[in-house]
């Protein structure tokens, strides 16, 4: 904790910061002690704390699956096969709705996506202080913010992604031609209306990763700062109101996990389609 | 909220997780459950099949079993009819027997009918010629006179 008794607004913004290791303007590496040092350390710094919990929730969501994976069997399937079954069949049948093309990369991308994504959000459902007071006490560290979610590196990072996969897409299936085409000669079909057209189409091209980041982004900063919030009251009355809210997040951060998979197959059946 | 280098490490990690996902994950899991359905599939359509074939087999015993009844009917029937004409055959034969021996019986009486007949009047014959030897008091040449006595024995 920055100080024994933080007020209140000291407490949020102390939750709100993310640990931070990059190099400090005199030119030593470290580890950010304030929110300050870590906005001067610029853009090549990291954020220790989103990195590790987003890898390692990526790695169980991986080795949840490989296991399932490997179990894989015609006949009549088993513990955590049924899981891993159950949650294919609900993203190819996702994906089949929404994606007519041929495309390998789509299903396990949208897997990938809605998984990794509910499990940084189900972090969201750890008290606040939980993980934060360990990483203090045992650790020594200042900062710790257990959930990559909220970070907006981490869903840029995502979005962005996605977006370099639309591009590629758009690109490939209807050749660079065909892309500036269609960011040229829609929604006017003439010579004097491309420079118009062009700044339409880029402006929605460019919304896409960017309201799929902020949406994800939002809602989850918006989850956790009510957390805070929450977290500020009295420790005998936090109960009446953080049970309800984390409730009403469970219907949350899977209708974001679902929205960002869904959006994700969207703009990339999007990309395939041939005008 | 800074924006800084986490950006390509999430990219970075993330593209990995979705080439891992894709290589490993995915193919396993939805070759199985392709496998599966078709095994549910193939499953039915033999569970169906099976149940086509009971209720044809069902029909086939039936009408083995309507033949094989009509099949039994007959033969009791022909059976029956056999029994009744062996039954008037026997009868006739009966009857045509009991005529053949009445028959026998008749003429043998008739024979022996005529055997007394012929008997008698031989005997006849003779107690004439005694008869009138008495009454002639003198002996009839049996020679002579038998032409007329066996004319007399004819008459009688």
């Amino acid at each position: 904790m920055a100080s024994e008794n933080p007020t209140a607004s000291e407490y949020i913004k102390h939750h709100l910061q993310n640990l931070t290791f990059g190099q400090h303007p005199d030119g030593s590496w470290g580890i950010a002690e304030t929110s300050q040092q870590a906005a001067d350390m610029g853009f090549w710094a990291i954020h220790l704390d989103t990195m590790g919990f987003s890898i390692g929730l990526g790695i169980l969501f991986l080795w949840l699956f490989r296991m399932g994976a490997k179990r894989a069997t015609a006949d009549t399937p088993s513990g955590i096969l049924n899981f891993v079954e159950m949650m294919v069949e609900f993203v190819d049948s996702s994906v089949k709705e929404s994606f007519h093309g041929k495309n390998k990369v789509i299903a396990p991308l949208a897997l990938t996506i809605f998984v990794w994504i509910f499990l940084m959000n189900l972090m969201d459902l750890i008290p606040v202080d939980f993980v934060p007071r360990i990483a203090h006490d045992i650790f020594g560290l200042e900062y710790f913010k257990i959930v990559p979610t909220t970070d907006i590196n981490a869903t840029l990072g995502m979005s962005l992604s996605v977006f370099f996969l639309i591009i590629f897409y758009s690109i490939s299936v209807k050749g660079f031609g065909g892309f500036i085409k269609e960011l040229t000669l829609q929604p006017f079909n003439t010579p004097i209306m491309i420079p118009f057209n062009f700044v339409l189409e880029m402006v929605g091209l460019l919304a896409k990763p960017v309201s799929l980041a902020l949406r994800l982004f939002g809602n989850l900063y918006a989850g956790e700062l009510i957390f805070i919030l929450i977290a500020i009251l009295p420790w005998f009355a936090q109960w009446a109101l953080s049970v309800p809210w984390a409730i009403f997040h469970i219907l949350v951060i899977t209708l974001q996990a679902f929205i960002f998979m869904m959006l994700t197959i969207v703009y990339l059946s999007m990309a395939h389609e041939d005008h | 909220m800074n924006l800084n280098a986490t950006l390509i490490g999430q990219a970075i990690s993330f593209a990995i997780f979705v080439w891992f996902c894709m290589k490993f994950v995915w193919p396993p899991v939805i070759t199985a459950l392709e496998e599966r359905k078709k095994k549910i599939a193939d499953g039915l359509e033999a569970a169906n099949r099976a149940s086509r074939d009971l209720e044809l087999a069902q029909e086939n015993a039936m009408k083995t079993l309507r033949e094989s009844k009509e099949q039994a009917a007959d033969i009791i029937e022909q059976a029956n009819k056999r029994a009744n004409q062996i039954i008037d055959e026997a009868k006739e034969q009966a009857l045509a027997d009991g005529q053949r021996l009445r028959d026998a019986a008749k003429s043998e009486i008739e024979q022996d009918v005529v055997r007394a007949k012929e008997a008698l009047r031989a005997q006849v014959s003779s107690l004439a010629v005694i008869g009138a030897e008495k009454i002639l008091g003198a002996s009839v040449d049996e020679k002579a006179h038998s032409e007329l006595v066996n004319k007399l024995a004819e008459e009688l």
